[in-house]
């Protein structure tokens, strides 16, 4: 089985954002970046699959600037085989993303599109689903759980009040949720390793994709800032406070 | 051109989720369709004909959307589409599965998670967790949109008679096939539906210990809740997490315990009407969004809790 994995270069998460003082965007001078974390869990995923031979190739795909290479190189040191480049210093929004996928696959023809249930830059989760609809695959959204049976995947979805589990042919499409597994650190000699795998760089006009602009932003704010509270000495002037002035108890 | 709500149900009842996305939906057009695809669904469609804000229900009853399968479920609304400007649902797992394979069949954008309608066409949705709101602008002819549903009021259910028409099957798309669910059952209200949650973290330190939260919860007919933390440290299952990553939630009253106030947490509770926070470390950031704050031991302070709402109830 071949398995592609989607990886997008993001505001590390443990980075505190701040928005741009004329609110055109969100400052990302100088700000640490990494692989999405949802990400990181595809990959893994789809190492744990190698591990077990289920599968015999990853490649890794990611679609931004240059920089984007550090990210390829993060997925390969994790254990993807090799990776793709679609380089463009344009924003490339999740509509877009799909499209080129769709191309990369038809080049590729893997069995398997591992990726992140959503980035964590512009939370949209919307590519994986939207990328299953164009090449009409099924789709296993939110996954925590895969099984392998030959041609046929059991995924168990994680949905508002529980869990789900849906059976598909492959080829699919499976978006990770958080619980699906804890992605490993790459080990140095496997840093080191990865800086020696192949990388194939192209450009979304080489696949014919004109990237469009649909969604334009007009301005990015701070939420409103709430006023921090009071302090309270005792669980009766808490009870107090809720019951006959906030009347919310 | 007409307002379509993909009505989000479990074939008994409508989820509140749905009247909060007409709401939204009523924010952009006078004219709202809803469209409900399940089996032996005519339930949800005659509660959902006491809603005066909807002008026209379409219903499909059939065995392929019983369980809400995004593969069969988005090519009906795609034939539907040209009707409508613009196609919305809540932002819940059951809408983020299936609008955005909507919106590709029909080559536009989606707009995710909106939180305040500004225009036909210009809506402010939340990024980077809530860290920043943007307001966005769709130039494509129609609009595919989920809804932060905590954000926008619930549709009243208060008489109306609204037409209902049906409509005809698709076939199955045959790609994906329902296995089974585990659904959590609990007589508490629901996270996203209550008007009180109390939440615990990793202060709590074990799964028991949620019993100390369970008893205050059902002294205030509250939700229980709880951290990644909490759920990461195997407390309680995943489907009780608030958070970014978990349910986004806005009660009258937040009662968090234990929980030190990650921001993958505060976006999912932070427009909470009112928030409580207790938490032994008074420098612990969940401080900084509570309206009230107590600093001590939580299971101290959980068991008077208790002991005080029998008070007032008396």
């Amino acid at each position: 089985m071949k398995i592609l994995v989607p990886v997008k270069r993001v505001v590390d998460y443990n980075v505190k954002i701040k928005v741009k003082s004329d609110n055109s965007n969100v400052d990302l001078e100088n700000v640490k970046m990494s692989m999405n974390p949802f990400d990181e869990i595809a990959v893994e995923e789809a190492v744990r699959l190698k591990e077990k031979k289920l599968c015999n190739e990853i490649i890794a795909i990611t679609i931004g600037s240059a920089k984007s290479e550090e990210t390829l190189r993060t997925a390969l040191a994790i254990g993807a085989d090799k990776g793709i480049l679609v380089e463009t210093e344009e924003e490339v929004q999740p509509l877009e993303v799909a499209k080129i996928l769709r191309e990369i696959i038809k080049k590729n023809n893997p069995d398997l599109v591992l990726m992140g249930k959503q980035a964590i830059d512009d939370d949209s989760n919307q590519t994986g689903q939207m990328l299953s609809a164009l090449l009409e695959w099924p789709q296993g959204t939110f996954a925590s759980k895969l099984e392998i049976n030959g041609k046929k995947l059991n995924v168990t979805r994680e949905i508002d009040g529980g869990l789900e589990t849906l059976e598909m042919a492959i080829p699919a499409i499976i978006t990770t949720d958080l619980r699906l597994n804890e992605p490993r650190y790459a080990s140095l000699p496997n840093i080191m390793k990865a800086k020696q795998k192949p990388i194939e760089k192209i450009t979304p006009k080489d696949l014919n994709i004109e990237i469009k602009q649909r969604l334009k932003t007009l301005e990015v704010k701070e939420p409103p800032k709430k006023q921090a509270g009071i302090k309270i000495d005792s669980v009766q002037e808490l009870v107090k406070k809720l019951h006959d002035e906030e009347k919310v108890i | 051109m007409s307002v379509l709500v993909l009505i989000e149900h479990d074939n008994q009842s409508l989820k509140l989720s749905s009247l909060n996305t007409i709401t939204a939906a009523k924010k952009i057009d006078k004219s709202v369709h809803a469209i409900i695809l399940g089996e032996n669904c005519s339930k949800v469609a005659e509660e959902l004909s006491k809603c005066q804000d909807i002008e026209e229900i379409f219903i499909s009853e059939n065995n392929i959307y019983k369980n809400h399968i995004a593969e069969n479920i988005a090519p009906t609304i795609v034939e539907l589409a040209n009707k409508y400007s613009h196609i919305l649902a809540p932002s819940s797992t059951f809408g983020k599965n299936i609008m955005p394979r909507i919106a590709a069949l029909l080559d536009v954008a989606q707009i995710s998670d909106i939180i305040s309608v500004e225009n036909n066409d210009t809506f402010i949705r939340p990024i980077y967790a809530g860290n920043a709101n943007l307001k966005v602008q769709s130039k494509d002819s129609k609009k595919i949109i989920t809804v932060r549903t905590t954000n926008f009021e619930a549709s009243k259910l208060d008489g109306g008679n609204t037409k209902i028409t049906k409509i005809e099957n698709k076939k199955d798309a045959g790609l994906s096939k329902f296995l089974k669910n585990e659904l959590n059952k609990s007589d508490r209200p629901e996270l996203t539906s209550a008007g009180i949650i109390i939440s615990g973290g990793r202060g709590m330190e074990s799964g028991k210990n949620f019993n100390l939260l369970e008893e205050v919860a059902d002294k205030l007919k509250a939700a229980v809740g709880a951290s990644r933390a909490a759920v990461d440290a195997g407390f309680v299952p995943n489907d009780y997490q608030v958070g970014q990553t978990g349910k986004v939630v806005a009660p009258e009253l937040y009662i968090a315990v234990g929980i030190s106030g990650a921001i993958q947490h505060l976006a999912g509770m932070k427009d909470s009407k009112i928030i409580v926070a207790i938490n032994k470390d008074e420098e612990a950031p969940i401080f900084q969004v509570a309206d009230y704050g107590i600093v001590g031991d939580l299971f101290k302070i959980l068991p008077e809790l208790s002991k005080e709402l029998d008070k007032i109830k008396s």
